[in-house]
């Protein structure tokens, strides 16, 4: 029998496809984008980014009111936003089967925050799945658009980076396809107005009381005796890491995390001399075992960051190998904006003007980092703009409140704080950073960039235009790898008593295709001034004597170290590998 | 029997996670189970990159602590010297000459770390210089091929099996490229002659 390679979210994409999904929508968020990236190239599915996870998580309740099957994705924080929709379809339930993805973010890869998504399934009284590999990840999404159906609730898979993002060997199936049946309205079930929501709100209860019961004996949920000196109850990667350092443990594995087979725990509890949790963020599992009375050993594993193999064999009494020295004072290395960002120049500019800068969730968070240290907050997707508003009613003395978002960040939750502004009169200047897609997460389109999921043109939204009717006063177009025209806007906008917004526009260096030629130092002429430098740009850097230096086979030409230059040291030159190579 | 774990240390744009999906899929091929794990976003913006696979008979944890990993291939210096204590005594390590220069020493902040070379050899790593083997081989950006043949010589699967993944898993018109450049690396740890 053949098996294949797949990533956990690619194996979620086989699974939804396998269970006839007909629509998939999200947005993206590491580590899920891939889902639907992987998705859109299977026939038969309509795939579809969202401007934010919660128009997504409408659109998938429209197909499933629609009758037909749909998978929604998001990061962790993505829930967040559309938990406002998720938490009254639960009341209302299902027609066609309704699948959440939610890939949480232990350790914080590439996340503002770790929240553990078992907390909202719990409290949205829906179940939650959780897979361990991707063989799991494609049963379990199967599972949930069954049960979605058959309790008629929306259902949440969740996973983590280290299932999303792993590799492992899938045996993969067939699509059954599922027929829709024709639309009948059923306004008591579905309009949610408080008379009905109440009896809802009492079904609700008695689905998730079924549900346990199915619990209970359901197949997700898996009892492996080997040694019965000790028991571990565990979930999702955790599950691998226990595998890894306690071979001889007996595990109950659950795989329906909400919600939990209680008489399933009680029983495993008594066929075990010693009980342990190990599970990964919150103490999800091991709160409702102590909850049922349970004694459990106290294993002193964190309930912050990543776990892995060693930290839980260290926790039950395992030694710590012998390993190598490290290597002593090593420069950690952050991640940067790349060379040629057009970020870069923009920062380049408020550092300039020592503006207090409110930022938001993208690659030019980076600017925050040194050499550019130009970003004063970053919090959620959208928040740059109503921060900005609060800044200026506070007042901020000598120095002026700048918010930058990006494009896709704008569209996800920036209108609606761009709007709060015309409305109460703000005079504040707003720069979204215009880089014709979203590339923290890996370059995928948007409503601004008029690219469609899978690739194909869709229409772009006129963001000048759009600005305008929000209200704003002033809305202008600049080339951020103009650094003095870039400058010369930024401070005549700041100044004005007016509402100002200023698009800077120029594609993520990562998506340019034909590069101009590199820039190299002129020894002859650097005074050793460091203005390239201060840059930051990954290309620039100094020599043994302190003069700055450029490789060419990183540099993309933008030439914003040639304006900064003002000793004319800085020269074009030709392709990496005609001038010597590295 | 324990997994065999072969950890990739790079700086993202280096291209390890293409180098670790064709080792990966040569693990397929020649019929272990594997498990492959990698780190997208954020990080990948010239941040550390590790790409960890591991293969064999049975695999739990797609990810390892120190001391777990049987060989280590640094696409860059100072992430060899970085992942070094992730290398089980005993383990192969693989260096490439080649130093990215982290933020901190590009704006000066931090000195660039000297003697990393002699460190590493006393480690019992073979070095080579895997951009000039890619200038060579006639494509720069092979350098992750080369790397990946270097790491070859001491894995247990065919040189065929090799050739037909990359074949299958490059940029078709970069095949011929890659595929010398996956030689050079390889023959540059047969000959011994990495350490130049």
């Amino acid at each position: 029998m053949s098996r294949t390679l797949l990533s956990g979210n690619e194996a979620v994409a086989r699974g939804a496809w396998e269970a006839g999904v007909a629509v998939g929508v999200g947005y993206p968020g590491t580590p899920s984008t891939e889902v639907l990236e992987s998705l859109v190239r299977y026939d038969s599915v309509r795939c579809e980014w969202a401007p934010n996870e919660k128009v997504a998580a409408e659109v998938a309740g429209g197909v499933s009111l629609g009758g037909r099957r749909t998978l929604v994705t998001m990061k962790h924080v993505g829930l967040n936003v559309a938990a406002d929709v998720l938490y009254t379809q639960a009341y209302t339930g299902v027609t066609g089967g309704l699948v959440y993805l939610v890939a949480d973010d232990p350790g914080m890869h590439s996340s503002q925050n770790e929240q553990d998504t078992r907390n909202h399934a719990a409290a949205a009284h829906v179940p939650l799945l959780e897979p361990s590999d991707s063989q799991e990840a494609l049963e379990y999404v199967i599972s949930a658009f069954r049960i979605s159906e058959a309790y008629d609730v929306p259902v949440i898979v969740r996973m983590t980076t280290r299932i999303s993002h792993a590799k492992t060997l899938v045996e993969v199936g067939e699509r059954s396809e599922m027929v829709g049946s024709s639309y009948a309205s059923h306004p008591p079930k579905f309009v949610m107005m408080p008379g009905n929501a109440r009896l809802r709100r009492i079904d609700l209860e008695s689905r998730m009381t079924a549900l346990q019961a199915y619990a209970e004996t359901a197949s997700e949920n898996r009892v492996e005796m080997r040694d019965a000196s000790l028991g571990i109850v565990t979930s999702g990667i955790a599950y691998q890491y226990v595998r890894e350092a306690l071979p001889d443990a007996s595990v109950l594995k659950i795989g329906l995390v909400n919600p939990l087979p209680d008489r399933l725990l009680l029983d495993f509890r008594s066929r075990v001399e010693r009980l342990a949790v190990v599970e990964e963020l919150d103490p999800y599992l091991t709160l409702r075992l102590k909850a049922l009375g349970v004694d459990l050993v106290d294993t002193g594993l964190p309930t912050i960051g990543e776990l892995s193999p060693m930290a839980i064999a260290v926790a039950f009494g395992g030694e710590v190998p012998a390993t190598r020295e490290p290597i002593p004072d090593l420069p950690p290395r952050p991640p940067l904006l790349c060379p040629g960002c057009p970020h870069r120049g923009i920062f380049h500019g408020l550092a300039k003007m020592r503006a207090i800068v409110i930022g938001d969730i993208g690659c030019y968070t980076l600017a925050a980092l040194p050499p550019l240290k130009a970003m004063d907050s970053c919090v959620c997707m959208g928040a740059s703009i109503g921060m900005a508003r609060g800044m200026e009613l506070v007042g901020s003395a000598d120095r002026p409140v700048v918010a930058v978002i990006g494009d896709s960040t704008f569209a996800h939750s920036g209108i609606t704080g761009l709007l709060h502004m015309a409305y109460t009169g703000s005079c504040a200047t707003v720069v979204v950073l215009d880089n014709r897609t979203t590339a923290m997460t890996g370059h995928q389109g948007n409503p601004v960039s008029g690219v469609a999921l899978g690739g194909d043109p869709a229409p772009a939204v006129d963001l000048e235009a759009l600005c305008g009717a929000l209200g704003a006063a002033s809305v202008r177009v600049v080339d951020p790898h103009d650094l003095d025209a870039t400058l010369a806007v930024l401070k005549h906008e700041v100044a004005q008593d007016h509402l100002s917004v200023i698009i800077a526009k120029a594609p993520c260096a990562l998506i340019v295709k034909e590069h101009k030629d590199p820039f190299a130092v002129d020894e002859e002429s650097c005074t050793k001034c460091g203005a390239c430098v201060r840059l930051g740009c990954p290309a620039i850097s100094y020599d043994e004597n302190g003069r700055a230096v450029i490789d060419t086979t990183l540099c993309v030409g933008c030439s914003q170290c040639v304006q900064v230059c003002r000793f004319d040291a800085i020269v074009q030159v030709g392709p990496s590998c005609d001038i010597g190579g590295v | 029997m324990g997994a065999t774990t072969v950890v990739l240390a790079g700086v993202g744009g280096q291209g390890t996670i293409l180098a670790g999906d064709v080792l990966a899929k040569v693990a397929v091929a020649e019929g272990h189970e594997v498990k492959l794990s990698e780190v997208h976003g954020m990080a990948q913006r010239g941040g550390s990159v590790d790409t960890v696979v591991r293969f064999g008979e049975e695999v739990f944890s797609p990810v390892i602590d120190r001391g777990m990993a049987d060989h280590l291939i640094a696409f860059e210096i100072i992430e060899g010297a970085r992942t070094l204590p992730y290398l089980r005594p005993g383990g192969r390590l693989v260096v490439n000459r080649r130093m990215v220069a982290p933020l901190p020493v590009l704006i000066g902040d931090l000195p660039a770390p000297v003697d990393l070379e002699p460190a590493l050899i006393a480690e019992g790593a073979v070095l080579l210089d895997a951009e000039a083997l890619a200038c060579e081989a006639g494509s720069p950006r092979s350098a992750n091929v080369v790397l990946l043949g270097a790491a070859s010589y001491g894995l247990p699967f065919a040189e065929a099996t090799w050739t037909s993944v990359i074949e299958k898993r490059v940029p078709p018109k970069t095949v011929e490229a890659n595929l010398r450049a996956f030689a050079l690396g390889r023959r540059a740890c047969a000959e011994g002659v990495c350490e130049l």
